[in-house]
């Protein structure tokens, strides 16, 4: 499977500097999470290992530098989950999942006859058969977001990036959307990085947490390592309180501001 | 979990039966405007023995339709060049239309978005001002050629213009380089017209856009760039459907996104300014088929484009038939007439498809 590694990475937008001095490495079969305050630069790293961005540094996946190789290249290799996926209304869940196959298709061919298999598959897989010939407009926020999922998946692409993954959704398809992930993690060895802010979720399903503040590397760690009341409070500038359950989960909840 | 035992349930999803039959029904409206459109128009004889001559024409086949040799002529040398122009003009300016709609991902995108009008009427404006009758004994009309270089010229400033500041969202600031180049075209063009304005009626008729004076030499002007251009924009149609994710969802599904706008616009503009040059600015198809074809066959450009190209030689064949006709033995201009018929006929189908949803 694939690792994908940051050496050195930056991200500057005009004289701001989004993402300085990043340096990870990212395993077959790891999951890790990037959190931080707005701004911090979480989406950055993951739309610049998307082609989205111009970076300085290297992101290589299995030691080939993305920038040297083509955009099908890296779609083979890196399927992304964006904050907020455009949906075209009037296109049907089949024809949206099928996109996915495009880094599979010849520049002017058509989809053969695996491509639409592997569609169906994941239209199956993730439960959203029934919803095939539906237009993506009739969709609620859940099954949209498990569409995009799904397009990604269709990918095949052994490295996922998720943005935000479940801002939009209730606790219930937050969980079934991570769960999802992390099923096809288990199963497949996929690499994914994610960005979250629900500090609690991002501690239950992330193997390694990234904290970013003002573009650095401000902690890394495991959940236990990362989320402490004090770092929390220096870095979101938040008074929270962090519980250690008996199991290792790590509980983040917030605090209203003393009043004076 | 089963996978590989799944049944093929969903793969009509992608070729609905709805679609062969609308490439079908697409095909045989292209015929039956075609058979009309010759069949209708001022001398020439009677109506009916022209489908029989037609049917006699053809090879292995021979009927007595009765028909002179004379009123064949005029048949073949007045009648079908002008239908067959249609033709390749409406198929044209349809499916470049529809290619700029998907590529700028803007419904109300024409094909004349970047210039290729302005750029037209710019370079038709200074052939009318410079000495027109001169011009006519010439062995290659400049009208047509300065039209065409005008066109092309105005796309390439915008392009130029369009792509060299704004880096990131591309697609907008192109189409704001081609309302700039337009006006800029537009207000030289008012100049020129000012200071000749013996000239104005000439031009405004060529704005108008027309038909009536076609020949097999326009025909054959237009052909290679309508072929050329009509092939590449229907082999991006599965591209294009890629692009109504929006450039950075494109881009991470692996599609080259600057080459793939890049070809199309080059395409639909070499294709339009082709169809401009010798036919004036027939304003509406570009719009109206597409939108029309989405109505009745759904949004994907797989269906979209190649029933846009159809569909736009009928409509606007059939939109030559009333602007012979309506003011016999004058002609209506084919702009008048596409626009006055098209756009009760688009309110009507978006008022029985909004009914029907």
């Amino acid at each position: 499977m694939t690792t994908i590694s940051f050496i050195n990475f930056g991200v500057t937008y005009g004289t701001e500097h989004a993402v300085s001095q990043f340096d990870d490495t990212v395993h077959s079969g790891e999951w890790l999470c990037l959190i931080g305050p707005n701004g911090a630069g979480k989406s950055s790293i993951l739309r610049a290992a998307t082609g989205l961005v111009d970076y300085s540094g290297s992101i290589t996946l299995d030691d080939k530098d993305i920038k040297s190789e083509s955009n099908r290249w890296r779609a083979r290799l890196v399927s992304y989950v964006p904050q907020s996926p455009l949906i075209p209304e009037d296109m049907t869940v089949y024809e949206y999942v099928l996109l996915g196959r495009n880094p599979y298709v010849a520049h002017f061919g058509s989809e053969s006859a695996h491509d639409l298999d592997v569609v169906e598959r994941v239209l199956n897989r993730l439960d959203l058969v029934r919803f095939a010939r539906r237009s993506l407009g009739t969709l609620s926020g859940g099954e949209r977001q498990r569409l995009v999922i799904a397009r990604a998946i269709a990918q095949e692409s052994p490295v996922l990036l998720l943005d935000e993954p479940t801002t939009a959704l209730d606790i219930g398809h937050q969980q079934h959307a991570l769960e999802l992930v992390d099923g096809l993690r288990r199963e497949q060895g996929l690499t994914v990085i994610s960005a979250m802010h629900d500090l609690t979720l991002a501690g239950l399903y992330a193997d390694r947490l990234v904290l970013m503040h003002q573009g650095f590397r401000v902690a890394v760690g495991t959940a236990q390592q990362v989320l402490r009341s004090e770092t929390l409070a220096e870095f979101y500038g938040v008074s929270a309180r962090v519980h250690h359950e008996p199991d290792g989960t790590v509980v983040v909840i917030p605090q209203r501001a003393p009043s004076i | 979990m089963t996978l590989a035992t799944t049944p093929r349930s969903v793969e009509i999803v992608v070729l609905p039966r709805g679609q062969r039959w609308w490439l079908s029904a697409s095909v045989i409206a292209l015929m039956i405007a075609l058979v009309i459109g010759t069949m209708i128009g001022p001398a020439g004889p009677v109506w009916w023995r022209i489908p029989i001559e037609l049917i006699n024409r053809l090879p292995f086949i021979t009927v007595h339709s009765g028909i002179t040799s004379a009123e064949w002529n005029i048949v073949w040398q007045i009648r079908m060049p002008r239908v067959v122009l249609a033709a390749l003009v409406g198929a044209m300016l349809s499916v470049a239309g529809a290619g700029y709609q998907g590529v700028f991902r803007n419904p109300l995108v024409d094909p004349y978005l970047l210039g290729v009008a302005a750029g037209a009427g710019l370079g038709a404006t200074v052939v009318f001002s410079l000495n027109r009758a001169g011009t006519l004994h010439w062995i290659v009309d400049p009208l047509p050629l300065a039209a065409f270089c005008g066109a092309l010229l105005a796309v390439f400033v915008t392009y130029v213009v369009g792509t060299s500041f704004g880096a990131q969202r591309s697609a907008t600031t192109l189409v704001l380089a081609g309302v700039a180049v337009t006006s800029l075209a537009t207000a030289i063009q008012a100049f020129v017209l000012q200071r000749h304005n013996d000239v104005v009626r000439q031009v405004y008729s060529w704005i108008l856009g027309r038909l009536s004076t076609a020949t097999w030499s326009d025909v054959r002007l237009i052909l290679p760039y309508v072929v050329l251009s009509s092939c590449v924009l229907l082999l991006h149609r599965r591209l294009l459907d890629l692009m109504r994710v929006g450039e950075d969802e494109a881009i991470a599904l692996g599609a080259n996104v600057r080459r793939v706008r890049l070809i199309v616009v080059f395409a639909a503009t070499l294709g339009t300014a082709a169809a401009v040059a010798v036919s004036g600015l027939i304003g509406f198809v570009g719009i109206i088929v597409p939108h029309a074809v989405r109505l009745v066959a759904g949004a994907s450009y797989r269906r979209v484009m190649p029933l846009s190209l159809l569909l736009g030689a009928a409509f606007l064949v059939a939109a030559d038939i009333p602007s012979r006709v309506l003011a016999d033995p004058a002609e209506t201009p084919i702009g008048v007439v596409t626009a006055f018929f098209g756009a009760p006929f688009f309110l009507l189908l978006l008022r029985t498809r909004q009914v029907a949803k």
